[in-house]
């Protein structure tokens, strides 16, 4: 891995001796490792997610979003292949696709008329052989020297992955077993989207990466659940880290699964929780798996998270947009063959995360909390002790900041911060 | 909306007294009165905040859904209680509402609103833009939201949104 040289940072970067248990507060607001993570990161050896499967179901759909801050489109070509290219016309640099959604045979940059195919080939280039026998385009001009940047494609699960790297393994592979199995465990199956927003957050995107990880904060910043004496019947769950630390599963389990053969009867049924909720219908739910785990939230390196809250299943995908601002979309999901309890159950657990969540809301605005404390901190140092110094999985107790440390870990390596 | 029914005189008009049953909703919660917010609908009336784009699109999931007065009062309990956000406040711009008559007891209404958001720095922007989408049924002369669809221009959040709108 590349090692930050003098020539990427005027001021040089080194990692204190403490390694990922002390986090430097200049990684949130310096420009100049906002711009190296792109490169490092965004263009370097990651899985980018692009977009979900559902979004572009038919030939000739396309989305377009962003890896890191480079523009992208996503598109099905009519063959049903799913392509990914940057979204910078190869003549002048403006924007091939001007809107978000939509289905389109070709892709026509509107300032020259320049065509490509959905695979990012340049296809047509106005006026290539001039008017009146004058002008256009020299005689040598080849138009397979100018297509879309291309990424390489590959999809799980029926979320859309893409990469700038060369050499990068399958996302199966880059994902290791465990988590593998875990994002199947949730999305392998007909899915459909019952809803989508997003939320600026105010923050460097690190700090989003941070806090979903952040497994310590959640009963102490979120207090819905404890202020009306929901009962989630749940024992303390566990951290798993992959096995190169920067992706991660957070679960929590329902207490009596096992003992209690009653719960096993009654799955058919929503589940009640007791509370002093005036309207407890919110937390109607059911069982949908027999693992017992009844909260869960997964990450997927660099910018990625799958949450399964009872039944509210939400791909979340934090985008940069500048060192102090992350936009956070969140997808929400239901399953194609969901009945229309079901789909209710999931809609209202739906209140309880997202830019509204009653159980998360805080989660849009402890993150700027940090961004403007550090502001002229200097060299200072936060700080990641909590359940030890390692960077290791942490079953039985998610008092802990492991997965911040993994986390770290991985942004180190790839950032070639030694 | 206590107020501006014992000053108005007795109306036999019901227009007249939706226009300010709409004009009190937004009021009270300007003003900070989030108890008196569930009032304003029926006891198993529907509210939910939802983008243009989801809702165009027939989607079932808004930013924010209630179904009666007992999830509203939940949301407003904790906001008061668990909820932790930096203190801001609303006015709501409302523009003059379309209101049609289904039935004496049922009309439908549209009204395109602004929300301005203040935050504890002094600084006043745009927080929301959209439009009600509105039910209200008219009992004993007295309008109430049977559904409430606050459809927002924008599919995006500013920070976050903790105050019904």
């Amino acid at each position: 891995m590349a090692m930050a040289t003098a020539g990427d940072l005027s001021q040089p970067f080194a990692w204190p001796d403490a390694g990922v248990t002390r986090i430097p507060y200049r990684l949130y607001d310096d420009p100049e490792i906002y711009a190296l993570e792109q490169r490092r990161i965004f263009r370097g050896p990651v899985w980018n997610y692009l977009c979900l499967d559902i979004e572009i179901p038919e030939p000739g759909d396309f989305k377009t979003t962003t890896v890191g801050e480079v523009p992208v489109i996503v598109a099905r070509d009519l063959d049903g292949q799913v392509h990914a290219m940057v979204n910078r016309c190869s003549h002048k640099g403006a924007l091939v696709c001007l809107r978000e959604r939509g289905n389109a045979r070709q892709l026509t940059c509107v300032y020259h008329s320049w065509t490509f195919d959905l695979q990012g080939r340049l296809k047509g280039i106005a006026f290539r052989n001039g008017t009146n026998g004058q002008g256009g385009m020299p005689a040598g001009f080849d138009p397979d020297q100018h297509r879309l940047e291309p990424l390489r494609v590959d999809t799980f699960c029926g979320l859309i992955f893409g990469t700038f790297a060369e050499e990068m393994p399958a996302i199966e592979a880059y994902l290791g077993q465990a988590m593998a199995q875990f994002v199947r465990r949730n999305l392998d199956r007909p899915l459909k989207l019952l809803g989508s927003h997003s939320q600026v957050i105010h923050n460097n995107w690190k700090l989003y990466a941070e806090n979903v990880r952040d497994s310590y904060h959640a009963t102490l910043l979120h207090t819905f659940y404890t202020t009306f004496k929901i009962n989630r019947l749940d024992m303390d769950g566990g951290i798993v880290l992959a096995d190169d630390g920067w992706h991660h599963i957070s679960y929590a389990k329902r207490a009596t699964f096992e003992e209690d053969p009653e719960y096993r009867q009654s799955k058919v049924h929503a589940v009640q929780y007791d509370s002093k909720l005036a309207g407890p219908r919110l937390l109607d739910a059911w069982e949908e798996f027999d693992d017992g785990i009844t909260h869960s939230i997964q990450t997927v390196f660099p910018n990625l998270a799958i949450q399964f809250t009872l039944n509210s299943l939400a791909v979340r995908f934090f985008a940069p947009r500048g060192v102090e601002q992350t936009e956070l979309f969140w997808f929400y999901l239901g399953c194609r063959d969901d009945d229309d309890e079901q789909t209710r159950m999931r809609v209202m657990q739906g209140n309880l995360t997202g830019a509204a969540g009653l159980v998360s809301l805080e989660d849009g605005c402890i993150n700027e909390f940090v961004q403007r404390g550090v502001r002229g901190s200097g060299d200072q140092l936060g700080l990641a002790e909590m359940g030890g110094r390692e960077v290791a999985s942490s079953e039985g107790s998610r008092a802990t900041e492991a997965a911040i440390r993994g986390f770290w870990d991985g942004y180190r390596r790839i950032m070639g911060f030694a | 909306m206590n107020d501006a029914e014992a000053e108005a005189p007795a109306d036999p008009v019901p227009r007249t007294r939706i226009e300010d049953f709409l004009v009190d909703y937004a009021h009270a919660i300007d003003d900070g009165d989030l108890r008196a917010w569930p009032d304003f609908f029926t006891e198993d009336g529907v509210y939910q905040i939802i983008s243009r784009e989801n809702f165009e699109a027939g989607l079932p999931m808004g930013i924010l859904s209630c179904e009666g007065r007992g999830m509203m009062a939940d949301r407003v309990s904790a906001l008061e209680q668990a909820n932790i956000f930096e203190a801001h406040t609303y006015c709501h711009i409302l523009g003059p509402p379309r209101i049609s008559e289904e039935s004496p007891e049922l009309y439908g209404a549209r009204t395109n609103f602004n929300v301005v958001r203040t935050m504890q720095d002094g600084g006043s922007e745009m927080f929301a833009v959209g439009r009600y989408l509105d039910i209200i049924v008219v009992a004993d002369g007295r309008p109430l939201l049977r559904e409430r669809r606050v459809v927002l221009e924008s599919r995006r959040v500013d920070i976050l949104l903790v105050y019904p709108l």
